[in-house]
């Protein structure tokens, strides 16, 4: 049901592990719903030079949080501030339906870190262009926990 | 079977057909192919072989074999049974009693007539999986038509006290059915003895083909018709047989249940290696289910920190086929509903893995499974944020 890209990424995930010295930390999710990311950024002269990721979830959860560390890292924080769920979709080859929240995850965990990042500069945190409140996921699956 | 490139532990989900059921079925596709309706002598051969069949299920549940009634699986059989009763009886009451950790095709078939008007309680269990029939005595009502219980749980494994359950039904005078679909050949039953009114059952859980099954109803059980048509099955059931399939399912509970308690012996043995090896070798591990009182190879085990799925892509990479009640897997984003009614905490149900070991597996499986399975949680872990380092803060609390 995976897409060759989306086992490469399970099987062989890229940037896991924590980050002592990050600039951001973003977690979302819940272990109640089956699913934590926590993603570290490091950041240097508004880019990010490193992302890590430490993830409790499925195959698609665990590839989403590989291939949204893979995407932001050496881009800017507003480029990295715009790779949507879809973009990590896409960049994985498709996901299943059912697990389209997954990428929905990574990017709130993206956007958390950036986020935390801005708070820590005494900057405004930015704003969701398009939150994606917690019951218009893709094929209407939230976990309401 | 050829040369053996899996290490099969999912025998709750399906079984392989055995050689000799699949070299009885043949001849019945091909030589022996008339329909049992009509007159001619090799439609004779085709009623022969039914009727042949339906005297060894009879045989293996204790029936008489015009108490069978062939159907296309487990869940046909389960919505006959309620359906049939419930629409039968609607005149004397419309409650029906089931537990929360009945097979969808008991729950959702409840759940349709509910909207039929049917009233269901759904009885709670205890932490092991157990009904209790004190319970269930309670919840009966003058309203009470039909009580359906499990004979063995399909996830955890547990074995309901199926006779305490039917007496307490008998007494009210209330129509027992259980879904014994996990049951064949691992338990023996006497559907008499054990005071059972309706039973449900299914060939490919017990070494048999797909796509067939039977119910037994005991004679002077009001039930209406659930498949409407041709006169099949003394009127009770319509469709042309499923010649092959029904001799497949006869050859197969004979030798199914020809020998329980030596097939029983040995698969123990190996499930009970295999058990306290995933115990002993991994840390936060809970077995889910009775210790005692489950199938012979039912092994269900919840590990903290991490997921189901991922650990089932894992061992799959390893040739190792096997099931979770996380939620990743069912198709929505709730884990299992029998994990969750056991008072299992919702992110330790996530974690779940089920083996169910069976005929096929040998001692070089369990050292295989216990080889790979501590490095693939391991792996996992290493990789949850809620596995820190003191593993408590984030972690889960077990009940």
């Amino acid at each position: 049901m995976y897409s060759d890209k989306v086992m490469d990424h399970f099987k062989n995930p890229r940037n896991v592990g924590e980050m002592e010295d990050a600039d951001g930390v973003g977690e979302v999710g819940n272990p109640v719903c089956g699913d934590i990311m926590k993603i570290f950024l490091k950041i240097q002269d508004n880019t990010i030079t490193d992302a890590k990721f430490k993830t409790f979830g499925c195959g698609a959860a665990i590839a989403s949080s590989s291939m949204a560390t893979e995407l932001v890292r050496g881009k800017t924080l507003e480029e990295a501030w715009d790779v949507s769920n879809k973009a990590v979709a896409e960049a994985l080859e498709g996901l299943p339906p059912i697990k389209m929240h997954c990428s929905v995850l990574a990017e709130e965990g993206i956007h958390k870190a950036i986020n935390d990042y801005r708070r820590k500069q005494g900057l405004p945190e930015w704003e969701e262009k398009n939150p994606h409140s917690h019951d218009e996921h893709d094929e209407g699956l939230t976990c309401q926990h | 079977m050829g040369e053996k490139q899996f290490i099969y532990m999912d025998h709750s989900a399906t079984t392989p057909a055995r050689a000799e059921v699949v070299d009885a079925m043949v001849p019945y596709y091909t030589r022996y192919f008339g329909n049992p309706s009509s007159i001619y002598s090799i439609a004779r051969d085709s009623k022969k072989a039914i009727d042949a069949a339906r005297a060894q299920v009879a045989k293996a549940i204790g029936a008489e074999p015009d108490e069978i009634y062939f159907t296309s699986g487990g869940s046909e059989s389960d919505n006959w049974a309620i359906k049939g009763v419930a629409f039968a009886n609607r005149k004397k009451g419309n409650h029906i009693i089931t537990s929360k950790i009945e097979h969808h095709a008991v729950l959702h078939t409840c759940e349709y007539l509910e909207k039929e008007g049917f009233v269901v309680t759904y009885l709670p269990v205890d932490k092991y999986g157990l009904v209790d029939p004190a319970e269930l005595e309670k919840a009966i009502t003058d309203r009470t038509i039909l009580v359906s219980i499990m004979y063995a749980n399909n996830e955890i494994g547990t074995i309901e006290p199926i006779r305490e359950l039917a007496l307490v039904a008998g007494k009210h005078k209330v129509y027992f059915h259980t879904d014994a679909v996990q049951a064949i050949g691992n338990i023996p039953i006497d559907v008499k003895a054990e005071a059972i009114d309706l039973l449900s059952l299914s060939a490919h859980k017990f070494y048999g083909p797909k796509g067939v099954g039977a119910l037994y109803i005991r004679k002077g059980t009001k039930i209406d018709n659930l498949i409407h048509g041709g006169g099949q099955e003394r009127r009770r059931r319509a469709g042309t047989e499923n010649i092959a399939g029904i001799v497949g399912l006869g050859k197969a509970i004979g030798m199914a249940t020809a020998d329980i308690e030596g097939h029983n012996r040995k698969i123990r043995a190996l499930r009970d290696r295999l058990r306290d090896g995933i115990l002993k070798k991994i840390p936060h591990a809970y077995l889910n289910g009775h210790p005692e009182k489950r199938l012979p190879g039912n092994i269900n085990i919840s590990f903290e920190f991490i997921e189901g799925e991922s650990m089932l892509l894992w061992l799959d990479d390893e040739g190792i086929c096997a099931s979770t009640g996380s939620a990743c897997t069912s198709g929505s984003l709730e884990p299992s509903h029998v994990l969750l009614a056991t008072g299992l905490a919702v992110e330790i149900s996530h974690g779940s893995l089920r083996l169910t070991l069976g005929d096929s597996n040998t001692d070089a499986d369990v050292d295989a499974v216990l080889e790979a399975l501590p490095k693939i949680v391991l792996r996992l872990r290493e990789m949850s944020p809620l596995y820190t380092k003191d593993r408590k803060n984030g972690g889960c609390n077990v009940q």
